[in-house]
């Protein structure tokens, strides 16, 4: 049993309604500091409504659920969050670095004075963070463009870079690998996993794909049929759990170098690609 | 008596100081101007957030609603500075209380409810200014712009007006910028997101309503679009296109009354024609200097 203080993320008995719907119930949950955790699951079992609900914008209806040790909202200035599928439009003129320092400053009242670097050295400790974050995710070359001009791989590492901007304690992504071609998925997951042990941040990442990220997790949670089951990787990915939880036949592989791969998920990302409309880059 | 001012002649000579001098010996063309720039600079600062949140139409709605405003205060024998700014208020009420759907990030459509809302508000116009028996300046005043006859209390009442308006923008500018690229995330960290929209229609409901009694209701876009647009075009750093939008308006509205005021043809055509020029040339400008960076972008991405 881990000391209190170490969990991020405590969830007992928790349940959740959209509308009419119940999205899951009997949730427990313990999300450790520093924890790299994936949360799994077919399409609409409620990954993001888990998301919402650490964030404090969807309330629980039963159980309770604590979040860096206070209830879910009020510690939503140490959270770092990535919504489900922001692809921006092409047109949009606003470019990458505006979009981190928005996540730095942006819920700051007012309007930034022209020039105030040469006064403020707040100013000048900002521009510091984002030029030291947009580095972390390696997004110099591009920083300066116009969002809706670069890539997706491009887009996503730019809005890790404003997630973590503010050196949050727990930071929350909800499908950062949709609609990324297969390398960038892998480099973009190394770079997560990569910031969770150096900067001792906590992780938790929706995925439909949990083969990119295999290699990285401490913890998995499996939404399924308005249940969850958390535990250590080598537990949950098994053929038997997911073949329960998923109600399809689903094999786990283990390659010649030690790693695992699921085969027979029923989420493989050519199937649910039609349900997002992202943009054409050219 | 001001007609007959205008027409009697103003010419170009080639002592552009004379002329100028000339030009503002006239007290009309004084307030003209001064209600211009007011005007020019509110919609340069609002309409480059209403063309980063895709809200043009909204914009439009705003803008033919504020014919019938005009109308309906003439009709009634009120000043049309009041049938503008109450007619556009109220159609941002109504727009902001209408459902939205939550699809599509900040950048979701306004309803085609609003649609019928710009036909209605047209017909409604049409019918205030037949009810209206009296000499009425020209319904082409209330719809394409006229600078004459802007009195010094009109004048005052814009500067008020504006100073409000561009003070809450300078208030929740950069929420609001936040909110419009990036709602989901501006929600989570707690601000009010659906407050910030429906204070943004509102000030977008002033901007309209000033720039409406210069430039007409039909070519409001021309301050509020096309400077916004260029500017956009011209750059993609928040402060610079702000800047380079009310640059644009200002300008082109000064070179709009002073090529009225030279010649027999309206205003609104001339600022309408220099801001649309503002508009070719930022996007002929954008274009020019894009080409190269874009084979670049593309091999690093492969």
């Amino acid at each position: 049993m881990p000391a209190t203080s170490s969990v991020v993320v405590r969830a007992r008995q928790a349940s959740a309604t959209l509308g009419r719907r119940r999205v899951w119930s009997g949730v427990d949950l313990d999300v450790r500091a520093g924890d790299f955790v994936a949360v799994l699951g077919p399409n609409g079992v409620g990954k993001s409504t888990l998301i919402k609900a650490i964030l404090g914008l969807v309330a629980l209806d039963g159980g309770t659920l604590d979040v860096l040790g206070s209830p879910p909202g009020a510690t939503s200035q140490e959270i770092g969050y990535l919504p489900q599928r922001r692809s921006f439009p092409p047109g949009l003129r606003v470019r990458g670095v505006d979009l981190v320092r928005l996540g730095l400053d942006g819920d700051r009242w007012g309007t930034p004075v022209p020039g105030r670097r040469r006064w403020s050295a707040r100013a000048r400790s900002e521009d510091l963070r984002i030029a030291e974050v947009i580095d972390l995710v390696g997004a110099n070359g591009y920083a300066e463009r116009p969002i809706g001009e670069v890539s997706g791989g491009e887009q996503q590492r730019l809005l890790i870079a404003q997630a973590l901007v503010r050196r949050p304690r727990l930071v929350l992504l909800d499908e950062p690998l949709d609609s990324l071609d297969l390398p960038t998925q892998a480099s973009v997951a190394a770079l997560i996993s990569r910031i969770c042990r150096e900067d001792r941040v906590t992780v938790m990442i929706v995925a439909h794909d949990v083969n990119p990220i295999l290699p990285y997790l401490d913890r998995v949670v499996y939404l399924a049929r308005g249940a969850a089951i958390s535990g250590l990787p080598s537990e949950v990915i098994t053929g038997p759990t997911l073949t329960g939880l998923y109600g399809t036949p689903i094999e786990v592989l283990r390659t010649s170098d030690g790693g695992l791969v699921v085969v027979g998920q029923p989420e493989a990302p050519s199937v649910h690609s039609d349900r997002h409309h992202p943009h054409p880059h050219p | 008596m001001i007609l007959a001012v205008a027409e009697a002649g103003a010419h170009l000579s080639w002592d552009l100081g004379a002329d100028l001098r000339q030009m503002f010996a006239y007290h009309f063309m004084v307030n003209a101007f001064r209600a211009g720039t007011i005007a020019a600079v509110a919609a340069g600062a609002i309409g480059w957030f209403m063309v980063l949140r895709r809200q043009t139409f909204a914009g439009h709605t705003l803008a033919l609603v504020g014919f019938p405003g005009a109308s309906a205060a003439t009709w009634l024998g009120i000043a049309t500075v009041w049938g503008y700014f109450g007619f556009c208020i109220g159609a941002a009420v109504a727009i902001a209380a209408l459902p939205r759907s939550d699809h599509g990030g900040g950048f979701s459509e306004e309803s085609a409810v609003i649609g019928t809302i710009q036909a209605f508000a047209l017909a409604s116009g049409l019918l205030f200014v037949s009810l209206y028996h009296g000499f009425l300046n020209g319904i082409d005043a209330l719809l394409f712009g006229s600078f004459l006859g802007v009195t010094d209390r009109q004048v005052l009442i814009l500067a008020l007006v504006a100073v409000v308006a561009l003070g809450l923008l300078v208030v929740i500018g950069r929420p609001l910028l936040f909110a419009t690229v990036d709602r989901d995330v501006a929600a989570a960290r707690g601000l009010p997101t659906r407050v910030l929209s429906v204070v943004f229609l509102l000030l977008l409901a002033l901007a309209v309503a000033e720039v409406s009694q210069i430039t007409g209701s039909l070519l409001v876009f021309a301050v509020l679009v096309m400077p916004a647009a260029a500017a956009q075009q011209l750059t993609a750093r928040p402060g610079a296109g702000i800047a380079a939008s009310i640059g644009i308006a200002v300008l082109a509205t000064w070179a709009g009354l002073v090529a009225a005021y030279f010649s027999p043809y309206p205003v609104g055509f001339y600022v309408t024609t220099f801001a649309f020029a503002a508009y070719l040339a930022a996007t002929l400008r954008r274009s020019a200097g894009q080409r190269p960076s874009r084979g670049r972008v593309r091999v690093a991405a492969a």
